[in-house]
């Protein structure tokens, strides 16, 4: 570094680069660095949520599951109510391929009934004469679309004459594979709703907090500790006991979304608070403060998008809470009741553990909720990761 | 300290009245007052009914009053120790819930206990092996734990005692012990059957807690003075255990107010499933017949349990903490 220069040879001209001069060549960026400058905010968390492939998975996963809710009908091979009368509580049918060493593609055998006398337990066995080719994309049990457009196509539906019960079924014979995707849209859906109403409490709430300060921010951080002090569950089975009987289903599930939504809105509320509290004193908002805007404006426009993301990586986090909240409240009965079917209200036939021990596939409608739940938790910490891009 | 315990106690006052309004008007809401659902009932199955015994029961709770009123006698009563009559059981509440309610302390408590025996050396093991083997296994049980909700680990796990010994785990002790006084004899058969409930309803509160402690041990471990530390030759054990750990204990005391609720949440709903003598089976019942005055004893001192866990908890930062201590500040 320090070494002293050689003395310039004398009669060497001195070298000149005749290449034009760029003053911003060490500043100026190759294509892609450019292209990564460049990126929006939402690009930038895109890429970075990508590198999470627990929670790119899980947010596959997700998208699954509610685009089977769209076609719940379409995708259970009976319809909601169906009875099987001569098959209650039939165990799940296994899936085969090959019968005696020739592959037939996939088809179930069909059951051979016995009442046990002894003990009055219904045995079913497979009957390895009657193959039962399961039929895809065919026409089976009727039934109406959204409750509008009458329709029979199903994905699978059993062979003529045969069944197909790939879950097993119930004491009333029905299909609770069936019943599970029909129960995913009950289920899956009142995540959503009741999170938008506890979304829109803790963003009004939070943000009145927040932004005001002094007695405003007071009351509200006071009805928060109040709420918190409930165990979240007896108050939910509180609330939802004192529902009216004389309701309709469609009123309940409302009923519901808004007493777990109600309750919920505390944590997105303190992550507004905090948030605004922190971001209000900047130079960009007492700027927008200075060129007059109103406070509505201040909140929405200026301050609410510098966080958005955040919010929804936590709103995210808190659906699980919702879906379980359902499913435990319908288990206990105080939820949602027939005909409407959840994955709680299916769960509600597991309740005795003498009808579990004999017939344990009663259990797999815990399996989706178990899915959804660490689905949208992954999903979740991958948002919240992916939220702050600069970092 | 001492003005900061008398402040915090003070806080309480109001935060309790609220919450009583709150539990009334829960008490409330079914429609009809409780006394002519009662009458009804007792005439629909053609039993007589006791006139004197009802214009008691009128007076007592002052049903005839305007709401501000019997709300008044509600909370007088409360103050009392009086927390009304359960039409259901035709008991005064306090004589219902009894037993259950010290059930319920001991299973809470054995729960807060197991949460943070477990929990703690998980994330300290976590933390300090991170993206080890040991770290990523830990860290996939955890999720799992917390996902699952508990009243389905506990049919899960009646179903596979029930499979594989053939026996029933749910309750608290031997039945035959049930309507027996307390005695050794009974405590031991309650602490032998403790463990089930404790390990179902703590499961995801470990989980979180543990998850929450490697976090916050992360962050610390990566600040200048735990090099500082290591640098002058300090044995690994007490670096950890003197500096960083002390640090990242803060929010693992102020979670209790976040623990608690969870646990007694989780509570009601497994000893729903395991038929433990608990709150949940009885709240549910005193639900679903609408018995509202035991209902609402119930979520009064469930909450008031809350109330007083956060208190201890924030006592506990103050004088784990002194930045707490000497500014009088908010714990949260």
């Amino acid at each position: 570094m320090n070494r002293p220069k050689p003395p310039a040879a004398p009669g060497l001209a001195h070298y000149v680069s005749p290449a034009p001069f760029d003053a911003g060549a060490s500043e100026a960026m190759s294509a892609e660095l450019e292209h990564y400058y460049l990126a929006s905010q939402w690009r930038m968390m895109w890429w970075k949520f990508r590198r999470h492939r627990l929670a790119v998975i899980s947010g596959a996963i997700l998208a699954l599951l509610y685009g089977s809710v769209l076609i719940s009908e379409f995708l259970a091979p009976y319809e909601l109510h169906t009875r099987n009368t001569d098959f209650i509580y039939a165990p799940p049918q296994p899936i085969h391929f090959f019968h005696e060493g020739r592959f037939v593609g996939p088809f179930v055998y069909g059951y051979n009934y016995n009442l046990n006398l002894e003990n009055l337990r219904r045995e079913y066995t497979e009957d390895t004469t009657r193959v039962q080719p399961i039929g895809f994309f065919c026409a089976g049990d009727s039934y109406e679309f959204w409750g509008l457009i009458p329709g029979n196509l199903h994905l699978m539906c059993p062979a003529p004459g045969g069944t197909l019960f790939l879950m097993g079924t119930d004491r009333l014979g029905r299909d609770l594979m069936s019943r599970m995707s029909y129960g995913a849209r009950i289920s899956l859906t009142i995540g959503i709703v009741g999170i938008t109403i506890s979304f829109l409490l803790g963003i009004v709430l939070g943000g009145l907090a927040g932004y005001y300060g002094g007695w405003v921010d007071h009351a509200v951080q006071r009805t928060i500790e109040i709420i918190r002090s409930f165990p979240e569950l007896p108050l939910w089975m509180a609330l939802s006991a004192a529902l009216p009987v004389s309701w309709s289903p469609i009123l309940i599930y409302f009923g519901i979304t808004l007493i777990l939504g109600l309750i919920d809105w505390t944590g997105l509320a303190r992550a507004v608070r905090s948030k605004l509290l922190a971001l209000r004193e900047e130079d960009f908002a007492t700027a927008a403060v200075l060129m007059g805007a109103s406070p509505r404006r201040v909140i929405g426009r200026h301050l609410l998008p510098s966080f958005m993301s955040h919010l929804i990586a936590s709103a995210t986090l808190s659906i699980p809470a919702m879906i379980l909240g359902e499913t435990a409240l319908s288990f206990l009965g105080l939820g949602l009741r027939p005909p409407v079917t959840s994955w709680g209200v299916l769960l509600t036939e597991a309740q005795n553990i003498n009808v579990v021990a004999l017939y344990p596939w009663l259990l797999l409608p815990c399996a989706p909720v178990i899915v959804a739940v660490l689905a949208f938790n992954f999903f979740g910490d991958g948002l919240r990761d992916a939220a702050d891009p600069y970092k | 300290m001492l003005v900061y315990s008398i402040h915090r106690l003070l806080i309480m006052i109001p935060t309790l009245l609220a919450i009583s309004v709150i539990v009334f008007i829960i008490i409330q809401l079914p429609p009809g007052d409780y006394l002519s659902t009662y009458i009804a009932e007792l005439q629909s199955q053609g039993e007589a009914v006791n006139a004197d015994k009802i214009a008691f029961l009128r007076e007592q709770y002052g049903l005839d009053r305007p709401l501000i009123e019997q709300y008044f006698r509600w909370v007088f009563g409360l103050l009392q120790g009086d927390l009304g009559y359960s039409f259901e059981f035709n008991l005064p509440v306090n004589q219902v819930i009894g037993d259950r309610m010290l059930l319920t302390f001991v299973v809470s408590f054995a729960t807060v206990l197991f949460t943070y025996i477990v929990a703690f050396p998980i994330g300290a093991y976590s933390a300090t092996h991170q993206y080890s083997w040991g770290d990523y296994g830990l860290t996939f049980l955890g999720f799992l734990g917390l996902a699952t909700p508990s009243f389905l680990l506990a049919l899960v796990l009646l179903y596979f005692a029930n499979v594989m010994f053939g026996t029933s785990i749910g309750g608290l002790m031997d039945p035959e012990l049930i309507d027996q006084p307390w005695g050794w004899e009974k405590i031991l058969s309650v602490l032998e059957h403790l463990w089930v409930p404790v390990i179902v309803i703590g499961t995801s509160g470990t989980a979180g807690m543990a998850r929450r402690l490697r976090a916050n041990l992360l962050d610390e471990l990566q600040k200048q003075y735990v090099v500082t530390g290591r640098a002058k030759g300090l044995p690994p054990g007490r670096l950890l255990l003197k500096y960083p750990m002390r640090m990242a204990l803060n929010p693992f005391i102020a979670d209790i107010g976040t623990l608690l609720p969870a646990m007694l949440s989780g509570a009601a709903i497994v000893s729903v499933v395991l038929s433990l003598p608990t709150n949940g089976p009885m709240l549910l019942s005193a639900l679903r017949s609408q018995d509202m005055y035991l209902a609402g004893s119930f979520l009064m001192i469930e909450a008031c349990l809350i109330v007083v866990g956060v208190f201890v908890s924030d006592m506990a930062l103050a004088v784990l903490d002194p930045r707490i201590r000497f500014h009088g500040g908010q714990s949260r």
